[in-house]
């Protein structure tokens, strides 16, 4: 079986890394701090397959997610990269 | 109740008890197990020493001479005869045991390691860290420290300790004594303890192994007298007893030179005891009895679990101002009411500040006294107690309540009786959603129960066999406003679970309006007159004269209780109950319900349309005007219903099933038609010859063609029998109109009863190859494997009774497996969700602010606002303006 990419999956949204310099418009934007937006976590299948792209990503990073929404159309949620591993 | 933090919680310590400690804070040492002597009084330093406390009033505290509420109760000690280990430390003991040696205690590590680690610790502060960090540390330290086999510090050869649970530590097989285990720790410097996440300072390892036990005050486990004057001491008391008593044999036996074994035994009874002195349901370990065969409840018992000392004593908590009693039905109350009984409501106060604007009247209101009533003997509120500025409390009874009144002034508090118009918060168990505590205004009625409108039952999951229901008051100001403008039941209409009605009519409501509005009956004036007098009309509808006599439209009459400008059309649920095509459906007069204006034009009024989860004109008049118009609308809904269903009557008995004989004749024959079937499919099976299905096994084929044969005979025989009971059928009425059972359930009555399942499959289980001795083994025919061929009316025999039985009992079951695990799994999600908050832009948020979700819902929308999940109902807001253009 060939490798399989876990974001091509029709029920996994989207997920993009916000670059580094957009981070501070992003966090502006939600009038919030770093460390209290959600986390995921490193070891995420979805975060595993970003970095098959972009490379080893740091702690801390945050990932735009697009999921489609029945009411919205689609909704935009930000998760910031973590060590921690949730059991 | 004052506002302000007195005292804030500045850390939090874990901490052992030292011996030296556990002496300093104790009284008295006990030395006797016994209790009281023959006069009642308490051994001096027995278990109930004055040292300890008082329970008994007259009695002074010998510690602080308080009396029995004043003093808060002393520790005491018990020297045990040999040391114990304490149960709860086990773990650490075997850890300890493992990473340091045997001989110098020393933590088997190099002093290389030993400083590498340290520096590792010292960035981590004991007391700041999360101690999840701190754990996995110590964990990775310690379980390298274990695989040594030999000391570095002094060489020593180590042997293996395998922990023989629960309390006891063997060393090649060969037991390692407490007073060991103690000498042991002991030897544990102070500087390595840090790699066991230990505080030197408050909790030496040897600590964990008990010499000295401390006794809990009497306030903690305080004797009762029964009734006979007998005395019963609570079961720390007895465990304790039991303590003293092997400690002190356990002392004689040592210093007069019993032989070992005997001293050996007596150590582990006095192991025993003190295990289960902290935890009587130790794994491996009896639980330890009260005479009566009832096991003890202990230190870990009286905290743990549901009824445990968190869950039952701090999470929750029994209160004042609070009712319970039987419901009943009462469907002349609003759905925003509830009918209090006098008794309950005499009781039940709120308090009411007196100021100067409201002095005089309050005086006059304490006049009265705790029992007043009106000329005509009907309740009046009272006043029970009166509260002074100072908070003492004085009771009013009729003889000082003239006195009292003029002695109040402004400032003092007046606890007043309920009554009618006060609003109160009613709730009933398990409280699955927020509709389960909802806000009602109060009626005083005759009689002992709490009643309310029927159409509040939905919300509440309540029925009246026997239900009992709860009854808060509200104190405060703000709670009340609070409860009035988002609890009241009105308020509740809309259910957030699928943003419809979840409070509308229920069972006869449904049928009854079914009754009045389909076919469009004509009512006889004298008995529309006499079903509108329970309406507030301003103006009978137009009557039909038919033969010189005035007449009046059902759907006329419902028109009466329509909002005028409601503009709708929807379909009625009448077509959708049927298999076949619907007798209605190309009549859009009973289909098709049109309201123009407030006017019901043509149409059916059923489930659909009134009832609760589904009703459709509850839900339009709710969005276009309000919680309040549509609490009247229930409630005149509700009215008309019970007042029509009353004057035409309406009742259903077992000859509403009766079917022609030739009907009964025709199911007969198809039902061993279909027995016919199965066999031969069982035959051609055993020949070899039957095809399987794909991706499937020739005998999953077989019971899949069988359940489909005895299905499709149900379903056939459903049809023949419903073919004779049509519209005029009670029982049809109910299942069509939707106010309770289906179709189904009436061919199972006159028609036929059908297969029986287990987990969807036929019966297969009983006896060896066979469901019960009656059949051949192997035997795997329709009638062998639960099919039914009678009915309910006809009756089954025993062997189809039994399959039936069977079949039933799975319903049970999984109703007992899933509310357990549900109510689980909502216990959970409850603790996980409690502390959620949404802002004000609506995000949602925990408690330090930590983001869950950036918009509620990942929309923002409220689900009681949506209709049924979606954002708008275009279809009606088009037809609403059309009509409304129109006219």
């Amino acid at each position: 079986m060939g490798k399989f990419n876990v974001l091509q999956h029709d029920l996994v949204p989207e997920h993009h890394v916000v670059p580094k310099s957009e981070e501070d418009k992003v966090l502006k934007e939600l009038e919030i701090a770093k460390d209290l937006l959600p986390k995921i976590s490193r070891s995420d299948p979805a975060i595993k397959a970003l970095e098959e792209i972009h490379g080893p990503l740091d702690t801390g990073t945050i990932i735009r997610i697009v999921r489609r929404s029945p009411t919205m159309g689609y909704s935009t949620y930000y998760r910031v990269i973590t060590s921690e591993v949730f059991k | 109740m004052t506002g302000g933090i007195s005292k804030r919680i500045y850390k939090i310590q874990f901490a052992l008890l030292s011996p030296e400690e556990i002496r300093k804070m104790s009284q008295v040492k006990v030395i006797t197990a016994d209790t009281y002597d023959d006069d009642g009084y308490p051994i001096e330093r027995g278990l109930m020493d004055l040292h300890m406390g008082v329970i008994e009033p007259g009695l002074k505290c010998a510690t602080c001479g308080g009396k029995v509420d004043e003093c808060p109760g002393h520790f005491g000690h018990i020297e045990l005869a040999m040391p114990v280990v304490h149960i709860g430390f086990i773990k650490e003991l075997k850890t300890l045991l493992d990473a340091t040696c045997k001989a110098c205690g020393k933590i088997k590590l190099t002093d290389d390691e030993i400083r590498s680690y340290r520096e590792k610790f010292d960035q981590l502060s004991l007391s700041t860290s999360d101690p999840e960090i701190i754990g996995l540390m110590s964990k990775k330290v310690t379980d390298e420290a274990s695989q040594r086999m030999v000391c570095p510090h002094c060489g020593t050869q180590q042997t293996k300790i395998i922990l023989d649970k629960p309390t006891t530590f063997r060393e090649e097989g060969i037991k390692v004594t407490p007073k060991e285990i103690r000498e042991r720790m002991e030897r544990i410097p102070d500087d390595h303890l840090v790699f066991f996440g230990l505080n030197s300072e408050v909790a030496r390892p040897e600590w964990m192994v008990l010499t000295v036990l401390p006794v809990p005050p009497i306030n903690v486990r305080p004797s009762i007298t029964l009734e006979t004057g007998e005395r019963s001491e609570d079961d720390l008391t007895h465990k304790l007893v039991d303590i003293i008593r092997i400690s002190q044999r356990l002392r004689e036996s040592r210093d007069n030179g019993s032989p070992q074994l005997i001293i050996e035994d007596l150590w582990d009874l006095l192991q025993f005891h003190v295990t289960t002195y902290f935890d009587n349901q130790t794994a491996g370990i009896p639980p330890a009895r009260h005479r009566s065969g009832r096991a003890l409840k202990t230190l870990v018992q009286r905290l743990k679990g549901k009824e445990g000392r968190f869950r039952s004593n701090l999470s929750g908590k029994r209160v004042n101002f609070s009712a319970r009693t039987v419901i009943s039905p009462e469907p002349f109350l609003s759905i925003n009411e509830v009918g209090v009984p006098e008794k309950a409501a005499r009781e039940l106060t709120v308090p009411v500040t007196v100021n100067v604007f409201n002095v005089e009247s309050i005086r006059e209101f304490v006049k009265r006294g705790p029992e007043p009533r009106d000329e005509f003997g009907k309740y009046l509120a009272g006043v029970n107690y009166i509260i002074r500025p100072d908070g003492r409390r004085i009771k009013l009874t009729a003889q000082n309540a003239e006195e009292n009144s003029k002695r109040i002034e402004p400032g003092w508090v007046v606890e007043r009786q309920l009554t009618e118009g006060d609003i109160v918060l009613f709730n009933r168990q398990p409280s699955l959603h927020r509709m389960s505590m909802m806000g009602h205004t109060v009626r005083i009625l005759d009689g002992q129960t709490f009643r309310f409108n029927l159409a509040v039952c939905t919300p509440y999951n309540a029925d009246f066999d026997g239900d009992e229901m709860n009854l808060h008051i509200i104190q405060k100001e703000e709670a009340r406003a609070e409860a009035r403008i988002i609890m009241k039941v009105q308020e509740q209409i809309m259910s957030p679970r699928f943003g419809g009605p979840i409070i509308g009519g229920i069972h006869d409501h449904i049928t009854s309006l079914f009754l009045l509005t389909h076919n469009n009956p004509l009512i006889p004036e004298d008995e529309t007159v006499h079903i509108l007098s329970y309406l507030d009309i301003e103006s009978m509808p137009e009557p039909v004269i038919q033969d010189g006599k005035k007449f009046y439209a059902g759907r006329d009459i419902f028109s009466l209780i329509l909002p005028k400008g409601l503009n709708l059309q929807f379909t009625s649920k009448l077509c959708t109950g049927a298999k076949e095509k619907c007798e209605y459906e190309n009549d859009p007069a009973d289909k098709l319900v049109y309201i123009v204006d407030g006017k019901m034009l043509h149409g059916t009024i059923d489930e659909a349309a009134i009832g609760s989860f589904s009703g459709e004109i509850i839900d339009k008049i709710f969005r276009k005007y309000g919680p309040a118009e549509t609490a009247r609308f229930i409630d005149r809904m509700t009215r008309l219903a019970v007042g029509f269903i009353s004057v035409r009557g309406f009742s259903t008995g077992i000859s509403d099933y009766d079917i022609p004989e030739s009907a009964i004749s025709r199911i007969a024959e198809i039902s061993a038609q279909a027995i016919d079937r199965a066999t031969k499919l069982i035959e051609t099976y055993r020949q070899g010859q039957l095809q399987p299905a794909p991706g499937r096994s020739v005998e999953d084929t077989l019971e899949i063609e069988i359940l489909s044969t005895t299905g499709m005979v149900r379903d056939e025989s459903g049809k023949i029998a419903s073919a004779y009971l049509g519209l005029n059928n009670p029982s049809v009425i109910m299942a069509r109109s939707g106010a309770r059972a289906k179709m189904l359930n009436i061919s199972e009555v006159a028609g036929m009863v059908g297969q029986q399942s287990v987990r969807g499959g036929r019966l297969n289980r009983g006896y060896y190859g066979r469901t019960l001795p009656h059949f051949k083994v192997n035997d795997i025919g329709a009638l062998a494997r639960g099919f039914v061929q009678s009915s309910y009316k006809e009756g089954l025999n025993p062997l189809e009774y039994f399959m039936h039985s069977i079949g039933g009992r799975e319903g049970l079951v999984d109703i007992a497996v899933r509310t357990s695990r549900s109510g689980y799994m909502q216990r959970r999600l409850i603790n996980a969700f409690e502390d959620l908050k949404v802002d004000d832009d609506l995000r949602v948020q925990d408690t330090i602010g930590a983001v869950i979700q950036f918009k509620y819902g990942e929309d923002g929308v409220d689900p009681t606002r949506s209709d049924r999940g979606e954002t708008v109902d275009v279809d009606y807001n088009a037809f609403d303006l059309e009509q409304e253009a129109e006219q």
